[in-house]
């Protein structure tokens, strides 16, 4: 049983503020949700599988050849909600 | 009169070259019809000001450039869903949060069909962040079906799927997570295809499942979606997750094919008499025309369901946590930094949204972490290798699309019951193989018929075989 707890603390996690009523309807889907998909606890796997089908692999390049600088900064701040000159404006952060 | 029942990108190319038609004309065709059918049904959340001149620069090519040098889909008219960035254009995954939102870049993928010389008519609605199975989760109202107004055209990529089956668009790009090209395809009576992942870039594709999601084409045939897939396929530096598609090794068997039906799983509780009666037709036509159906075993197969639906929400989760209302789209204010992201959040995101962002963060969360997210991707690894061992003795592996035909809009109100719809469609995107939905018959259903598709997987790499498969199928 997930407790009404346990979705406040998943909300603030995830910067979402749910209502009373929400938070009680969430705690009853994860119920039924999470009682679905605990099924795959019946499925032993570590013994079987080896290290390579198990860690995912990197695929890097060097960070080389940048653009120059500036050529997608208007577009850029042009999306933002708030700006002020050449910034992303928020509020105070400290 | 264009006839755009009866088109296809192939006769649509033919007449172009031949100059029986321009690319002005059909594009104006496909206009008028939007503008017949987009009300009613809610295909289009914008059709594009500038189809008419997009499609006059198409002409100037059939006019200049020769022939040879010219790609099957020049003059083409596409609808492209909301969740894939077109420079300059609107986009938003059909959420509220991304209101205002103007594409800073072409995804990979419009690069390639503005340099084929397609026609881009407009965005197509999905559900939210391509979650869903129905397009009800879209934040601008459902997308109905063609075949039935009362009924859904599936999802997530229903807009595209209907724009294709309603002739509203000779062609139409989806991404695919658990089934949603598939899905809608089969709903909706058309061909819809998940290419293996990494075959086509996702750069340019709003992401939700980075390790899950697939673009892919939908059309009227399967060699229409062939043309599409590969125009839109290769490795993409933007996209380290792309690689070459296409595996030599799975060359198509020139004869009979051995076709593979994991029975115990295509029999399971849930499914429609109506689909399992059409599933069974269409291993008989396959073994009319030659081919050899046979049972395998997939002995992880059954919970396909419950690892997708714990790793795509985790992933979701952490994708979507850049919608923050700082960077673009919605900005709702608060008293301080912390509740602006709270309020934008909560206005932002529909319900189907917020419940997977819950769910991927509990499944993550320390203390659950191992027994959810780490448990299914060991349980993700063993149904590859199931895959790789049943690909060893046949070559295709047969399942219906859907447990059911479309249902009507409102019926699912249970997020469990919309879920368990995908049963047989994440299978493939679970194990990265590519995936077709084919048109294979109808459903009776209340006195009207409704699309029914048949799903075929290849291995991975192994399209050729996958539209092989389809082509005998179909034709």
């Amino acid at each position: 049983m997930v407790s009404v707890k346990e979705i406040e603390k998943l909300a603030e996690l995830s910067r979402i503020a749910l209502s009373p009523e929400e938070k009680e309807s969430l705690r009853k889907d994860m119920d039924s949700i999470l009682g679905y998909v605990e099924q795959i606890q019946k499925v032993s796997a570590d013994l079987i599988l080896g290290k390579k089908e198990l860690s995912p692999r990197n695929v890097m390049r060097a960070d080389d050849n940048p653009h120059e600088s500036g050529v997608f900064t208007e577009t850029l701040l042009a999306a933002a909600p708030s700006r002020e000159g050449q910034y992303v404006k928020v509020k105070k952060i400290l | 009169m264009i006839d755009l029942k009866t088109l296809t990108i192939k006769k649509a190319h033919d007449s172009l070259i031949k100059g029986e038609y321009s690319a002005v004309d059909l594009a104006k065709a496909y206009l008028a019809e939007i503008e017949k059918k987009n009300k009613t049904l809610n295909v289009y959340l914008e059709v594009f000001d500038d189809v008419l001149a997009q499609a006059a620069e198409a002409d100037k090519k059939l006019k200049n450039v020769p022939t040879s040098k010219l790609s099957n889909l020049i003059g083409i008219p596409f609808a492209i869903k909301d969740n894939i960035l077109i420079m300059g254009r609107r986009a938003g995954a059909a959420s509220k949060i991304l209101d205002g939102y103007v594409a800073s870049y072409n995804a990979t993928v419009i690069s390639k069909l503005k340099e084929a010389g397609a026609v881009f008519l407009g965005r197509t609605n999905c559900d939210e962040f391509a979650m869903g199975g129905s397009t009800e989760n879209s934040a601008y109202g459902v997308t109905k079906n063609p075949h039935d107004l009362t009924r859904v055209a599936g999802g997530s990529s229903g807009g595209s799927a209907a724009a294709v089956a309603a002739n509203m668009a000779l062609a139409a790009l989806g991404s695919d997570t658990g089934g949603s090209i598939r899905e809608p395809a089969s709903f909706c009576g058309v061909v819809g295809m998940k290419p293996t992942y990494g075959a086509v870039s996702r750069s340019g594709l709003i992401a939700m499942g980075s390790s899950l999601d697939c673009i892919g084409p939908f059309a009227k045939t399967v060699e229409d979606a062939e043309i599409i897939f590969d125009c839109i396929k290769g490795r993409d530096p933007l996209d380290s997750t792309s690689t070459e598609a296409q595996n030599t090794k799975h060359k198509i068997p020139k004869t009979k094919l051995k076709i593979g039906v994991p029975r115990k799983f295509t029999e399971s509780e849930g499914i429609d008499e109506s689909v399992a009666e059409n599933f069974k037709s269409s291993l008989e036509v396959l073994k009319k025309r030659g081919h050899e159906v046979r049972e395998i075993s997939l002995s992880n197969v059954s919970y396909s369901l419950a690892a997708y639906y714990i790793i795509m929400p985790a992933e979701a989760s952490t994708n979507l946590a850049r919608f923050d209302g700082v960077k673009y789209g919605l900005h709702k204010s608060g008293d301080t930094l912390l509740a602006d992201y709270r309020e934008t959040r909560e206005s932002g995101f529909g319900p189907e949204v917020r419940r997977r962002i819950i769910l991927g963060a509990y499944v993550l969360s320390s203390g659950y972490y191992e027994a959810y997210y780490r448990k299914a991707t060991l349980v993700r690894a063993l149904i590859v290798r199931d895959f790789e061992k049943a690909f060893k003795e046949v070559d295709i592996i047969a399942t219906p699309v859907a447990p059911t035909p479309a249902w009507k809009i409102g019926e699912k109100s249970d997020p469990l019951q919309t879920y368990l719809a995908d049963v047989f469609t994440v299978v493939a995107n679970i194990s990265g193989v590519p995936a077709i939905s084919v048109p294979s018959g109808f459903a009776e259903v209340g006195g009207g018929k409704l699309p029914l598709g048949v799903q075929f997987m290849a291995p991975a790499g192994g399209e050729e075989i996958l539209f092989g498969v389809a082509q005998r199928f179909s034709n």
